[in-house]
């Protein structure tokens, strides 16, 4: 398979950051994407201390300071790897101000591929107008903050329900302000407490350590990518994909030391086979990745039954018959099971020549909402992510225009890489995340599509 | 009766690449190539990365000089553990179920707790050899030490030596070719054209019905772009069958193109185990090795076919193990030409042939003809020849599986008079 290197696939950040484009590109005033920093086994958690700060009458400013790998403010700390407002009960315009105030002048000592990170609660469950306001005001200061950092920085906001601990917000904390969130900028993730039984990423190894993982689609591309990402957590992966791509598959497989199972998820009784395999060969399964995806794209005047039916019958309808499955009773699906679906912008934003593609990743937005719920009895979680642009061999066949414009209209300049989709996809699946449930959440670096 | 106390080999999966048409899409791969493909498309399926098993069994029967231990060569370039021992058997047709026969043997024994046995076979890139008398001066130079010596041997060249030697398809001993030899026995049998025709359309339908529910999912994985048997016809029909002319037997005869098994490339894997070792790794067990016989008649001097000696074999391994010919659930007879599987049956039923040359009391019988190779064979998916055993012994056992008991019989003939038979049961 065809890997997309990072420079290999975006000539342009290549060129702005060398010697001769790099002072070329500021002069024009031209954007200027940045290397961003992904995540390596071993390495720190933030590249450089982490100022936290409180506005309000906070929490969960000890709880973070005193996260693992959480490195702290000395003296000598000149540059910062990150910003944490712990703005958890704040209420008032004044409380906004202060917010404004570590913000505004932290950012100055924010170094490349810094992270901003703002903890509040939601403003739905605000004591009085007043409240609801300034929390909802965050909202706006944070996405609108995320487009002026620079150099790789990002920003997110996460909203804590009041009744969630402070350890149902670890996994996302740690997950945001880690390398693993280098694509998501910009975005409101919601921590509520934990479905079930709340259980802590193990303490010993990375997080997946011997879960059960199955990736649909994992033969190429994103799907590939999730699957290694999983692998290198310590899941034991189930890599799915259609018997046509098989060979791909088992290179995958192979690869990354999984099991290769040649699948038609349309077929009718795949439900019923991939459920009887997972019982019989892993006796359970605690994660499912629902990435397989086709695009039959046509303007919707000319788009027949054929392309709208195969696309939403491998884009929805599939995931559809196999949630259910996983949810019926008796089904291996263990408790502390994770259900993560790839939905895309497309299917929120809307895309020209796309009805049946956006109208497929739409429908899995609200699968995600309406089976949230139900699946909290089971302690089970149920997400979607949603990519913008990232690198694959399809947006390499794009033509040349619709490729940099699909690059360049977000907050960091670039398209992402399938490794930010997986490491979006395993951060929602870990056992820590069980607070997190019903979301949608964009890997797109604050793109202006869909926002 | 055989020793029974032996425990017995679990087949636990298959895997193989859909066989190609004779210079097809496999035209530029080496059996080497295949053979590692295969291997690790069976490493993927059972997540077997980096394993150490037992011993890997494999052979081709059309071999390059070249290919000297292509087993263990073809483990090597695998993903499985460089740990893992291998080695080549080669028995005609004959090889694969062979090579099955002998991983489950040494598990049986306790020798081994896991291993895959394998074929691998290419008419595409088949061996071709220099020319023999020219080898015989490149020889003699190669061990000439003085000048005159070599230069006496360079004056041996002569420009006919440029013609290589070929491969030939035909039987040493008789200089027939494999169809000329079934031709006879076909005409020695009264097989007749139509039976024959049918008997090719049933296995293309049964492969193609069993590809379309996805019976091949877990079996067959894609390899250079095809993902199903080149030579599967799925709208075969006993009318497009019986305009073929024929092209064994002369005018008269009833053997042709439809009803006689491809030239093919391909490779094929089983794996093997212990019902513990498959245990510990929540392994299925599909199927087990229950016994194995080999036959060989005198097709030269002693008046018999070719392609007879599963006749002579079956009936030995049936009385080893107390059973009748109409014990089975399922029966996987090799469909080299189709007149071959229905001379087979012909002979089983026919009781002057069971006493005079057989040597039974009586005839063996016919089976339930619906239960004969009901997820195709030969005629429809290719015969690589050392690729056929580990395709049927696979095939075989997921059906046990899927039916969750019973018994089935493999028989597979073999060039050189050669003939290898084995049984498997569900439990």
């Amino acid at each position: 398979m065809t890997m997309i290197t990072e420079a290999g696939a975006d000539w342009y950040r290549a060129l702005a950051n060398n010697r001769i484009g790099g002072p070329l590109s500021r002069q024009l005033g031209l954007p200027r994407p940045a290397q961003l920093r992904r995540y390596r086994p071993g390495q720190p958690l933030t590249e450089g201390p982490v100022l936290v700060g409180n506005a309000g009458t906070g929490s969960l400013a000890d709880h973070v300071l005193s996260l693992p790998g959480m490195e702290q403010v000395s003296e000598a700390t000149d540059r910062l790897g990150a910003l944490v407002l712990d703005a958890t009960g704040l209420g008032t315009l004044e409380e906004l101000a202060v917010a404004r105030d570590f913000l505004g002048s932290g950012l100055r000592r924010l170094g490349p591929s810094g992270r901003v990170l703002v903890l509040a609660n939601p403003p739905e469950q605000a004591d009085g107008v007043t409240a609801a306001a300034a929390r909802q005001a965050l909202d706006g200061l944070v996405r609108s903050m995320a487009k002026e950092l620079r150099d790789g920085a990002t920003a997110n906001l996460v909203f804590v329900a009041p009744d969630a601990t402070a350890a149902d917000t670890d996994s996302t904390v740690l997950f945001l302000l880690s390398a693993r969130s280098a694509y998501l900028d910009g975005q409101v993730v919601r921590v509520g407490p934990s479905v079930g039984t709340a259980v802590a990423n193990g303490s010993a190894g990375p997080p997946h350590t011997g879960r059960v993982v199955v990736v649909t689609g994992a033969a190429r591309g994103i799907g590939a990518a999730i699957a290694e990402v999983f692998a290198r957590d310590g899941a034991i992966v189930v890599c799915l994909d259609v018997p046509a791509q098989g060979d791909a598959l088992a290179a995958t497989s192979n690869r990354i030391g999984g099991l290769a199972l040649q699948l038609d998820i349309t077929a009718p009784d795949a439900p019923a086979r991939l459920l009887e395999y997972l019982s019989g060969r892993h006796g359970g399964v605690d994660v499912v990745v629902h990435n397989a995806g086709i695009t039959r794209d046509k303007l919707l005047v000319n788009m027949d039954a054929e392309r709208w039916d195969s696309v939403l019958a491998v884009n929805l309808r599939a995931q559809l018959d196999l949630n259910s499955a996983l949810l019926a009773p008796g089904s291996p699906l263990r408790s502390g099971g994770r259900l993560v679906s790839v939905s895309s912008t497309s299917g929120i934003a809307g895309n020209r020549g796309q009805t049946n593609y956006a109208a497929s990743k739409a429908g899995i937005i609200g699968m995600v909402r309406a089976l949230a719920p139900s699946a909290a009895g089971r302690g089970v979680t149920v997400n979607a992510v949603a990519p913008g642009f990232i690198e694959t061999a399809m947006t390499a066949a794009m033509p040349f225009g619709t490729r940099e414009a699909g690059r360049r209209i977000n907050s960091l300049h670039q398209g992402g890489l399938p490794v930010d989709v997986a490491e979006t996809i395993a951060w929602l699946a870990e056992p820590g995340s069980g607070g997190v449930t019903g979301q949608v959440v964009r890997v797109c670096g604050q793109s202006m599509v869909g926002a | 009766m055989a020793d029974r106390t032996q425990r017995r080999a679990a087949v636990i999966g298959g895997n193989r690449i859909p066989f190609g048409r004779a210079g097809g899409h496999y035209a530029k791969a080496s059996n080497q190539d295949m053979l590692t493909a295969t291997l690790d498309g069976l490493v993927a399926r059972f997540g077997l990365r980096d394993e150490r098993l037992g011993e890997v069994v494999a052979g081709a029967v059309l071999k390059h000089s070249r290919d000297r231990d292509l087993t263990r060569e073809s483990v090597l370039g695998s993903r499985l553990s460089p740990a893992t021992p291998g080695y080549d058997v080669q028995q005609a047709c004959g090889t694969g179920l062979e090579t099955v026969i002998a991983v489950a043997n040494k598990i049986a024994l306790g020798q081994i707790e896991s291993g895959i046995a394998g074929g691998v076979d290419s008419v595409s890139d088949a061996p071709v050899a220099v020319n023999d008398e020219l080898r015989r001066v490149l020889l003699e130079l190669n061990h000439a030490r003085s000048l005159g010596a070599r230069l006496a041997a360079v004056a041996k060249l002569r420009p006919g030596q440029i013609v290589p030697d070929l491969p030939r398809n035909a039987e040493p001993r008789t200089g027939l070719s494999m169809g000329e030899h079934a031709a006879i026995t076909a005409a020695e049998w009264e097989i007749d054209r139509e039976a024959q025709d049918e008997l090719a359309v049933a296995s293309h339908q049964h492969l193609a019905a069993a590809y379309d529910r996805g019976f091949f999912d877990d079996l067959v994985t894609p390899y250079l772009g095809l993902r199903r048997d080149a030579t599967l016809r799925p709208d075969a029909s006993v009318e497009a069958m019986a305009k073929l002319k024929p092209v064994f037997g002369g005018s008269g005869g009833t053997m042709t193109a439809g009803n006689s098994t491809p030239l093919s490339d391909g490779a094929s894997s089983v794996l093997l185990g212990s019902d513990e070792w498959a245990r510990q790794r929540n392994l299925p067990v599909l199927a087990h090795l229950v016994d194995a016989e080999t036959a060989a008649v005198d097709y030269v001097h002693g008046g018999e076919g070719l392609l007879m000696a599963p006749v002579y074999a079956v009936p030995r391994l049936l009385a080893r193990n107390g059973l009748t010919l109409a014990d089975f659930d399922f029966y996987e007879i090799h469909e080299a030409f189709a007149s071959t599987v229905l001379a087979t049956l012909k002979a089983w039923e026919d009781k002057a042939y069971c006493t005079e040359r057989l040597g039974l009391d009586a005839p063996l019988g016919p089976i339930d003809r619906t239960r004969l190779n009901v997820a195709g064979s030969s005629l429809a998916a290719g015969h690589p020849f050392a690729a056929t055993g580990g395709r049927i012994v696979a095939t075989l056992a997921k059906l046990l599986a899927e039916k969750g008991s019973g018994r089935g019989l493999i028989s597979i003939c073999a060039a050189g008079g050669q003939g290898v038979v084995a049984i498997l049961e569900a439990t």
